[in-house]
């Protein structure tokens, strides 16, 4: 079977710092990798390739740069990839976004079918999780999300089965083929490549689709045009206006800390020792 | 890090920022709520929204509606009363088998069917997994814009939404727009509105509509539906009294006195991101942006420095302590009251404290 992964390139979260006067991000300097989520996929790509035998092609858009994050995910496994990379996506939300990863993907099925596509269950910078279903939708794939198992699959006669989390216990689906995972996190143990996925991930040609290419005719559709949404500002989060009252702590034992603490918890809040009292009754 | 200069902002410059809305889009009105009803039982987020959606409703001067699908009976119709209790002036309806577990087909069509026919003007749901799995293939459908995880919502002087969210991991906000079409969607995470106070007895009108489905045209089959053993995440969202702890706790064996202290109370435990991923404490407990959300009565931070992504999942607790050594911690610029110290001699003091308190107290009743 052939199986896309739609990954996406993202800056280090952890090391993303905001200009404290300015209020922009500083991006400069910041490492970019494959949006955690979308490993989770990868891997279970992979695995459904290394049981099944076939392809996994990861697909990406982005800034040519992006190639660095097909490259690595070659050098975990994948076989083959695809950057789709186009002034015209620029500013896109996630309507276009899914629109012009829909649309590579159809061309990708022209030659090679494709039997299922992985998306990351969100991203760590957009955290939207709404590319995946776009993408389901446009291309009327089953859809699949917050996916904890994939139990069975069934090639000839096309049924998958899986265990999808839902609030307040897991729902056992079967569906067909074609469809459309997210795979929630943590639910598999992302490998490392081997020596040779290395080596052929770096010898490896990364094809660069252009919207012509991916087979968009009407680029209306695609970035900032092909977007209902616009950020209309963007600013860091107001400091209250009070900071903490500090509890008397020197020259204190602990207990006095602790008794100081609930005469002004009371004080501040009179219904609260209420609260508590009902609290721990049960 | 290298040093960094400062880059343009997230948002690249946008070219139209106007409303124009055609006459086609003009004629959509109401702000609706997708009352979420799985397995028989309403998620409180959806009236949490219903308490969002009167605000917006009221400063538009429209109806506020809710919108409940599910199978025919006693809990969908317990979930219209609620609807109209918890604020919604009328209610559209799908009740039909076929809604009796979530699917995203039937559901999504339902969902599509009714505001391609009653249009209205902006569209909530909860950002749970249901609610994210049916909102990206309604908005993708129906080709407008989707905001998820809103904090907070205004309606502008031109009547348009703006949704704000946070961005890039918490470490700043931004406003989403949906110009030029509608209905404008939103997804919110759940105990991120306050709860609106319910009016026994209010009810409104009733709008009944059909699918018009049948279970050999859906793809998607429900085998089996495996409840969790503990719906310990569930009660951490919506306890009155959370206890948590943080890296300041230095071991993994000292997470014993956050539950000690969290069992005197009554409460429910948790903590910061690292403790997930050293594995000190399961995921479902994180609290924060990447976590839960809480919006306790009481919330008692030992040894959490209050990262901004820690800080926006806790900010809707009515009282936050902080106990930290480090004077100049973050969180003690949005805790109400600090106690600079060491968490492990302050939590036991507490524990012991409170059981002495809670004790005395239950003497004297
Ligand atoms: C995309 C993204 C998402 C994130 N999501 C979340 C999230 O959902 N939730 C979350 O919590 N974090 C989240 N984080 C991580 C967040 O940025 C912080 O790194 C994290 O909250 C810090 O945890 P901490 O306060 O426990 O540890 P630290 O920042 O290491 O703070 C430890 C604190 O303990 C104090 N301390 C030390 N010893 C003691 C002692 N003996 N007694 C009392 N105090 C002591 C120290 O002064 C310090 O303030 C996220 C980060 C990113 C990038």
């Amino acid at each position: 079977m052939h199986i896309v992964v739609c990954i996406k390139q993202v800056p280090d979260s952890a090391q993303i710092r905001v200009h404290p006067v300015t209020n922009t991000i500083m991006r400069q300097g910041v490492p970019t990798i494959i949006n955690p989520y979308d490993l989770f996929s990868l891997e279970e790509a992979l695995r459904l390739r290394d049981k099944f035998g076939g392809k996994v092609t990861v697909l990406t858009m982005g800034p040519p740069m992006a190639d660095t994050s097909l490259r690595k995910a070659l050098s975990m496994g994948a076989d083959a990839a695809v950057l789709l990379s186009d002034r015209c996506f620029a500013g896109s939300d996630t309507l276009a976004t899914s629109y012009a990863l829909a649309s590579a993907i159809a061309k990708i099925t022209e030659t090679e079918p494709v039997g299922m596509v992985f998306c990351g269950k969100q991203t760590i910078d957009g955290d939207t999780a709404q590319v995946g279903p776009g993408i389901a939708k446009r291309l009327e794939l089953n859809q699949l999300t917050y996916v904890e198992r994939i139990d069975a699959v069934d090639e000839t006669a096309r049924k998958i089965t899986v265990e999808r989390r839902a609030e307040g216990g897991v729902q056992v689906l079967s569906t067909s083929l074609p469809c459309l995972i997210t795979m929630l996190e943590g639910t598999n143990v992302v490998r490392r490549g081997t020596m040779e996925d290395m080596l052929r991930a770096a010898r490896t040609e990364i094809p660069m689709w252009s919207a012509a290419k991916a087979g968009i005719t009407d680029t209306a559709l695609c970035g900032l045009k092909g977007s209902p949404t616009v950020v209309k500002k963007v600013f860091a989060p107001p400091p209250r206006k009070e900071k903490a009252k500090q509890i008397d702590v020197t020259g204190k034992t602990a207990d006095d800390i602790a008794a100081a603490t609930l005469n002004a918890l009371f004080a501040a809040d009179a219904r609260l020792e209420e609260t508590l009292f009902r609290q721990a009754g049960h | 890090m290298t040093e960094a200069k400062p880059a343009p902002a997230a948002a690249p410059a946008r070219g139209k920022m106007k409303v124009e809305l055609s006459d086609h889009f003009k004629t959509y009105k109401d702000v609706w709520v997708f009352i979420e009803l799985e397995r028989g039982q309403v998620h409180p987020v959806s009236w949490e929204l219903l308490g969002e959606g009167r605000k917006l409703a009221n400063k538009l001067g429209v109806e506020l509606a809710g919108v409940v699908m599910g199978a025919p009976g006693d809990s969908a119709d317990a979930a219209v009363a609620g609807a109209y209790e918890y604020g919604a002036d009328l209610v559209y309806t799908i009740q039909d088998p076929l809604l009796a577990d979530y699917r995203n087909e039937p559901f999504a069509r339902g969902m599509t069917d009714l505001v391609n026919t009653y249009k209205p003007e902006i569209l909530l749901l909860g950002a749970t997994t249901l609610g994210r799995d049916l909102a990206g293939t309604v908005a993708t459908t129906l080709k407008t814009g989707l905001t998820a995880d809103c904090t907070e919502m205004a309606i502008d002087d031109d009547r348009s939404m703006g949704a704000t969210r946070p961005t890039f991991g918490g470490s700043l906000l931004c406003t989403i727009y949906t110009l030029n079409v509608r209905p404008q969607m939103a997804t919110i995470r759940p105990r991120v509105m306050s709860m609106p106070d319910r009016e026994a007895g209010r009810t409104g009108r009733l709008v009944v509509h059909s699918l018009g489905m049948q279970e050999d045209s859906i793809v998607t089959k429900i085998l089996n539906y495996i409840p969790d053993a503990s719906k310990e995440d569930a009660h951490l969202a919506y306890a009155d009294v959370v206890v948590a702890g943080g890296m300041g706790l230095g071991k993994p064996e000292n997470f014993k006195l956050v539950k000690e202290l969290a069992s005197v109370l009554g409460a429910e435990y948790g903590g910061s991101r690292p403790l997930v991923q050293k594995g000190w404490i399961e995921s479902a407990r994180q609290i924060g942006q990447t976590g839960k959300t809480i919006r306790p009565r009481l919330y008692i931070a030992a040894g959490i420095s209050g990262a901004i992504q820690h800080r926006v999942g806790v900010e809707g607790a009515d009282m936050i302590l902080a106990i930290n050594t480090d004077p100049n911690a973050p969180i003690f610029d949005f805790a109400h009251q600090g106690i600079v110290g060491d968490a492990l001699t302050v939590l036991p003091a507490l524990t012991e404290t409170f059981r002495r308190h809670l004790a005395q107290k239950r003497a004297a009743e």
